[in-house]
């Protein structure tokens, strides 16, 4: 926008030179204020950013480097002195193994070696004092989360310390997979049908109804897959086959929910395609349904691509409905009609209690949700490229 | 659909048939998936019928009440409890529970100033103390009749069978209760209208502004640029992470401010920093990038001649926007700020995480409260084992959509009201 007092002096001056008018651009301390405020306004989104990705990465580092003790109900066998390396533990508790880190009081060890009760260490550990000790002190072990167990491993356990995020995530694939299964056909023959085939009366009836359905609380639909999926699965399927919390339940109401998500946006996509292109195929004698997949469909792919995976995205993120109806506890089962916490409703259980700060257990779920972050918008990036980058520009 | 590949080949081979029958085939394939879209579209609408049914189906129904001392046996005489005077009322009351809790009624409120029928609810709620023994869904209430008639008459002899519409007046204004006869929503109803009252208040200006910016002001530069994609992205992050992120700000970091401790304020149960404000700040940065992209599509619309005979009058660029753009967007905005304020109505999953409380049963009185809401009351009584709380869950929802659909009347009234023609 051009701004209005471009340089009227000029013009002015030389027509009266006599006029002491002060036509220069006055400076507006008022519009600057507001403009700083407003770009402030805007620049608080990126803030939002930074902050998710801050505050997720620091409690996730805190996750991946904090050390636990862990008692394992082992005592020292023998009296100690500050240069033994090789002792006799005690038969009780948990066992030890070769790379364990254990504490025996202040001070931190390695085990080098383990011969049944006697194990081989080395002193003074990760920057601790070498003292000596006592027979009957209890042993405690070190339980660090790696990322190699973290994201190899598939039993999500924090009361004995088992944290593969496989089992978790397993199930937020399993429902996602469902609902997509579920979403995508049924939403893209919905916007076939309404941008193709319906007059524009039924349309105006249909899309408003079909976007009730979005408006709904997820909250609701969990109510409605508990109370009315899963029965009607039991009762199809048997009570012995399905649980009273299943994924298959949770996966189809989610793709329930997902359907107007679908079917507006790959509307809004096939609206987009020119009629030319469709009266073309007609003079051509193409069946209305040959125009429509044949024709209109590919035309308008990066739309309804983007559509899918914004689907895919919101399937991953979707919290309620999992939490209720797909069962608490996770386990890493490749059955849908079995319970499995997603990760999802990992973070809600998790966080519904009485959560203290500084645990394992708070900064775990921001781990999980930090890969929920990461993947999500990569999925919604990878769409928005998709129509950047082969949108079919017509006229 | 899968059309045979010899039809790209360019000489028709022997086995090509004939144009006719081909053409007959290719309509009735086109019929076929006609039915196919049509029945997806079908299945979109049954699936929203049987929702909705559903919860019709556990808001309404036959229950059995079981007293522990049986309403008539109160009253005594012929006149029916509900019908005897106050005085009589509060003597029985009086009568049946201790002196103690007696005393904490009378300082709740005066036993002078309430009504007849509030003290009849209480001789109803402290002395009969009525259990829902067992519940039948609308379905059976409505086509088994004979057979609950039945049950009824034979299982509980000293039962009251009732019909009982669980979403009720007495629903909606009774606070929250571990008994789920008692129970009420307006615990929850004011805590779900205080958290969206800060967030629209935290939300709203910032988004108009922050559109306002984007269409008006910002040039096209990286920064910006930035801004705009940023604004998508974090339109698409589910919503649980700004949970995590209000735990993180909001009720951690923050607590000071959001307890409300830095004003003064030192209420042992709410010191936590899981207030109100918590909550609604949260929900505020959840609808933030909605009402932004709302926003800006409602200032986009507005004609680029306004902007320029405002220009040529000699507006500077604010007031051209304050008193010309603005206005003229106003009920685009204020359309799309309803649609992510009941967004935000909705949420459940964040909250959780910020830390609803899961039981109180006193009203919220300002931000630094404990809260609970609609949402995370349907999901908590959801998730109980027992089946009579999923009425109240039911019934909850009934609240929660009524709550939703006055919303959206409101944001089409407003756009019909406002919206000038250009």
């Amino acid at each position: 926008m051009e701004e209005p007092y471009a340089d009227p002096n000029a013009i002015l001056s030389s027509s009266s030179p006599a006029a002491k008018l002060n036509l220069r651009k006055r400076p507006r301390i008022r519009e600057t204020i507001i403009q700083t405020f407003l770009f402030l306004c805007g620049a608080l989104s990126i803030l939002v950013t930074i902050g998710i990705v801050y505050e997720l990465g620091k409690e996730s580092l805190l996750f991946f480097t904090r050390q636990q003790w862990e008692l394992t109900n082992k005592p020292l066998a023998v009296d100690i002195n500050a240069s033994v390396t090789s002792f006799q533990v005690g038969e009780s508790g948990s066992d030890l193994e070769v790379d364990d880190v254990i504490r025996i009081s202040d001070e931190i060890m390695r085990v080098v070696a383990v011969q049944g009760d006697a194990i081989t260490v080395e002193r003074g550990y990760q920057d601790s004092q070498a003292t000596s000790h006592t027979a009957g002190i209890e042993i405690s072990l070190s339980e660090q989360v790696t990322l190699r167990e973290f994201f190899t491993t598939t039993e999500w356990n924090p009361q004995i310390g088992k944290f593969g995020i496989w089992s978790l995530a397993n199930a937020t694939l399993m429902t996602s997979f469902i609902a997509v299964l579920v979403a995508l056909p049924l939403g893209l023959g919905v916007a076939i049908y309404l941008s193709e085939y319906a007059s524009n009366r039924a349309r105006g009836l249909l899309k408003p109804i079909l976007e009730i359905l979005a408006g709904i609380p997820t909250v609701v639909y969990g109510y409605f897959a508990l109370t009315f999926m899963t029965p009607l699965l039991r009762s199809i399927l048997g009570r012995d086959v399905v649980d009273i919390y299943n994924t298959a339940s949770a996966g189809i109401v989610i793709g329930i929910l997902i359907i107007p998500l679908v079917s507006s946006m790959s509307e809004d996509a096939l609206s987009a395609v020119p009629r030319s292109l469709r009266e073309a195929a007609y003079g051509l004698g193409a069946t209305k349904l040959e125009t429509a997949v044949k024709v209109v469909v590919p035309a308008a792919i990066s739309g309804i691509a983007a559509a899918f995976i914004v689907a895919i995205s919101r399937a991953i993120g979707e919290t309620m409905i999992v939490a209720i109806a797909a069962g608490a506890g996770p386990a890493f089962t490749f059955n849908p009609f079995e319970s499995a916490e997603t990760m999802t409703g990992h973070i809600v259980r998790i966080s519904g209690g009485d959560l203290s700060y500084n645990s394992l257990d708070y900064n775990s779920i921001f781990a999980i949700g930090l890969m929920l972050f990461f993947i999500t918008l990569f999925l919604n990036i990878v769409s928005q490229q998709i129509v950047r980058r082969f949108r079919e520009e017509y006229e | 659909m899968r059309q045979p590949k010899e039809q790209s080949q360019p000489s028709p081979s022997s086995q090509e048939e004939p144009f006719d029958t081909k053409l007959a085939r290719r309509h009735r394939l086109g019929r076929i998936w006609l039915v196919v879209f049509q029945a997806s579209t079908i299945v979109g609408i049954v699936a929203l019928v049987a929702l909705l049914l559903s919860i019709a189906n556990s808001a309404f129904g036959y229950v059995i009440y079981e007293y522990d001392i049986d309403p008539a046996e109160l009253a005594g005489g012929d006149v029916p409890l509900e019908e005897l005077p106050k005085e009589t009322l509060i003597a029985i009351l009086q009568e049946n529970i201790s002196d103690g809790a007696f005393r904490r009624l009378e300082d709740l409120k005066p036993f002078a100033d309430r009504s007849q029928a509030n003290v009849y609810r209480l001789v109803i709620e402290r002395v009969a103390e009525p259990k829902a023994v067992e519940q039948w869904t609308l379905y059976q209430s409505l086509f088994n009749r004979s057979a609950i008639f039945e049950e009824a008459v034979r299982d509980y002899p000293d039962g009251e069978l009732r019909f009982e519409s669980w979403f009720d007046p007495h629903f909606v204004t009774a606070p929250q209760s571990s008994d789920p006869v008692q129970a009420g929503v307006r615990t929850a109803i004011l805590g779900s209208l205080w958290t969206i009252l800060v967030a629209f208040l935290f939300a709203f200006p910032i988004g108009v502004g922050a559109a306002l910016y984007l269409e008006e002001y910002a040039a096209d530069n990286f920064l910006n640029r930035l801004i705009r994609t940023n604004i998508n992205n974090l339109a698409g992050v589910p919503s649980i992470i700004y949970g995590m992120l209000g735990l993180a700000i909001f009720v951690r970091l923050l607590e000071q401010l959001t307890s409300g401790a830095i004003f003064g304020l030192t209420d042992p149960t709410t010191a936590n920093g899981r207030t109100i404000l918590s909550a609604g700040l949260t929900l505020g940065l959840l609808i933030l990038p909605l009402i932004i992209i709302n926003a800006q599509e409602a200032v986009k619309a507005v004609p680029n001649s306004l902007r320029q005979a405002s220009f040529g009058l000699g507006a500077t660029r604010w007031q051209t926007v304050w008193h010309h753009v603005l206005p003229n967007a106003l009920s685009g905005v204020l359309t799309g700020t309803i649609l992510a304020v009941s967004r935000a109505i909705g949420e459940t999953a964040p909250l959780v995480v910020v830390g609803a409380s899961t039981y109180i049963t006193f009203d919220p009185d300002g931000p630094f409260s404990k809260f609970t809401t609609l949402p995370i009351q349907i999901y908590q009584w959801t998730a109980r084992p027992q089946d009579v709380f999923r009425n109240i869950a039911a019934a909850a929802i009934l609240m929660l959509l009524v709550l939703l659909l006055s919303l959206n009347a409101t944001a089409v009234l407003l756009r019909n009201r406002y919206s000038r023609r250009l």
